[in-house]
């Protein structure tokens, strides 16, 4: 039954390829041009679609909204000068984004230095997980803006508060996915490194970290997603040059196109930085098998 | 002959939640230098458990399991498993994977240069020179499998421990494998206990097969002399009736006295 219409099939083939030559020969020009086409139109539609759209409820609300052309006009001009400074509290996007990426790589740097070396004690000593369950599930799921008053209180300045804020609320998803990672590592990699006897070092370095990366890495990545989430949020309520802080300023002056203009930029950063980890973590995977 | 793994009245239990399950009782098991002991049973028998022991990953609940005349505590490099599965560590090249344990096993007392030149032998032993910079994903199963064998042999160990280590292969590897074992250990002298299901293995490669019987509480049912002359051919062993009839009595003790009670 299955060889019989096989059988048709290629006899199909055959004689397509004899009566219709051209195409057979087009083939293997039309097949990267297919493959170009599966992987770019379907992102140009839905962008298209979204400008759409947004032209529409620009147009629906009246003015009040700006359309993406008057906003396209508004980023041009911005980002024509993105480092002037007029003054602590008008400067520009270029040192926006530069701020607040700095307090995003400060909190989350801290959190990588305290979160990973944690989570690897809490997937190797079951003892120290034990310890640990209750007082992190009681905090993570706290909204990272609620530590903001603790780090104004103990740091006494807007800066050093929203990296507190950055710190705590990335620090979670590294030091769990870290020690899932060294939980998850096979028993054979251990018993291995038990008939060797191998020195708790060794075993550090030969099995753990090179068996957790992975998910060490997945933990990192989520992590940034949460910083560059939270900052925004953070920077709003501390001021200082930093995006959430120049949207918030941009609300009060009512210049709704540069808001728009920092959602993106916001987005694209996040994008960016997300890439670079997926990269990066692409890089450090292995052929495993398992 | 030196007595050179003695198990004496060894029981094995795990406490879990339904309560107490015995894995082994009564094992009496001694092994000699230079031999190679087979044990084989039905899944379930514990067989892995008896070498686990003699390996050290499990410690006995009752009885004495000694190596060297001395009490086993853990495991170590004198006892080299070569594990089912064949546990390289994939972030290691082959050479990488049996450096770790030349390194660990030789590295006090010899230079890089003498650490580097076991490691080349041990892999050249198993005639995989040619792959030494290849990571175990990049070569074949049968290839892991004999990196696995020279990980072994690379750390000289007193025992070879071997946890069914041809099950995950196709048949033809598995039989060239055990024509390359024959001829490693025959050239080694290696003491050598091989946990196996295969029937057929069992007799080609073995000095003694241990039957175990049907667990829980599994033990020693009977332990078959394997008196075949070596080196072992096994084109010529397929038509020999002594072959054929020590094939017949593992067989025998497996699928008549010893039948699952309950096929699976």
């Amino acid at each position: 039954m299955m060889s019989k219409t096989l059988d048709i099939r290629v006899a199909r083939g055959k004689a397509a390829r004899r009566s219709l030559p051209l195409p057979a020969l087009l083939e293997p020009l039309r097949s990267p041009f297919v493959a170009v086409t599966r992987t770019l139109v379907p992102p140009a539609l839905g962008i298209v679609a979204f400008l759409l759209l947004w032209v529409l409820v620009a147009q629906g609300s009246g003015g009040s909204l700006p359309g993406p052309v008057s906003t396209w006009r508004a980023a041009v001009l911005l980002f024509a000068d993105p480092f002037y400074q007029n003054g602590p509290n008008d400067q520009g996007i270029g040192w926006n984004v530069l701020m607040s990426l700095g307090r995003v790589g400060a909190g989350f740097g801290l959190a990588a230095l305290v979160g990973i070396p944690l989570g690897f004690m809490i997937g190797r000593f079951d003892f120290l997980a034990r310890m640990s369950a209750p007082v992190i599930s009681l905090l993570r799921p706290v909204s990272p803006l609620a530590w903001l008053p603790i780090g104004l209180l103990v740091f006494k300045a807007a800066g050093p508060a929203s990296i507190w804020v950055i710190f705590i609320s990335s620090i979670w998803p590294m030091i769990l996915n870290t020690a899932a990672g060294v939980r998850a590592v096979p028993q054979d990699y251990l018993n291995v490194a038990r008939v060797l006897r191998l020195s708790e070092w060794k075993v550090f370095t030969v099995i753990l970290l090179p068996a957790a990366l992975p998910a060490m890495l997945t933990g990192v990545r989520l992590a940034v997603g949460v910083a560059w989430l939270v900052i925004v949020a953070a920077e709003m309520l501390t001021g200082g040059v930093g995006l959430g802080f120049w949207v918030w300023d941009e609300w009060n002056n009512l210049n709704v196109e540069h808001i728009i203009i920092a959602i993106f930029v916001v987005g694209i950063v996040g994008l960016m930085l997300e890439q670079a980890l997926v990269w990066l973590a692409r890089k450090a995977s292995f052929g495993e098998e398992h | 002959m030196e007595r050179y793994v003695e198990l004496d009245q060894v029981g094995m239990h795990f406490d879990g939640k339904k309560g107490r399950f015995v894995a082994l009782k009564d094992v009496n098991l001694t092994i000699a230098r230079g031999e190679f002991v087979s044990l084989i049973g039905h899944s379930g028998c514990g067989k892995s458990t008896v070498l686990n022991l003699i390996a050290g990953l499990l410690l006995p609940t009752d009885g004495i399991a000694l190596a060297n005349g001395r009490e086993i505590a853990g495991p170590g490099p004198d006892r080299a498993v070569v594990f089912q599965n064949h546990s390289l560590l994939p972030w290691l090249s082959c050479w990488g994977n049996v450096h770790l344990a030349v390194e660990r096993v030789f590295g006090a007392r010899e230079t890089l240069a003498q650490l580097a030149e076991r490691t080349d032998a041990a892999l050249a032993l198993v005639g995989l020179s040619h792959a030494r910079d290849k990571h175990p994903h990049e070569v074949s199963g049968g290839m892991k499998q004999r990196v696995g064998i020279a990980r072994a042999l690379a750390m000289a160990p007193k025992v070879l421990l071997l946890d069914e280590p041809f099950g995950a292969l196709d048949a033809l590897t598995r039989a060239h494998l055990q024509d390359e074992l024959m001829g490693i250990v025959a050239n080694t002298g290696s003491t050598v206990v091989m946990v196996t299901h295969d029937v057929d293995e069992a007799v080609l490669l073995s000095d003694r097969i241990v039957m175990m019987s049907n667990g829980p509480a599994a033990t020693i049912g009977d332990i078959l002399e394997v008196p075949l002359a070596r080196p072992r051919d096994r084109l010529a062993l397929a038509a020999d009736p002594e072959y054929q009839r020590l094939r017949a009595e593992v067989l025998d003790f497996l699928y008549r006295r010893h039948a699952r009670p309950e096929a699976a």
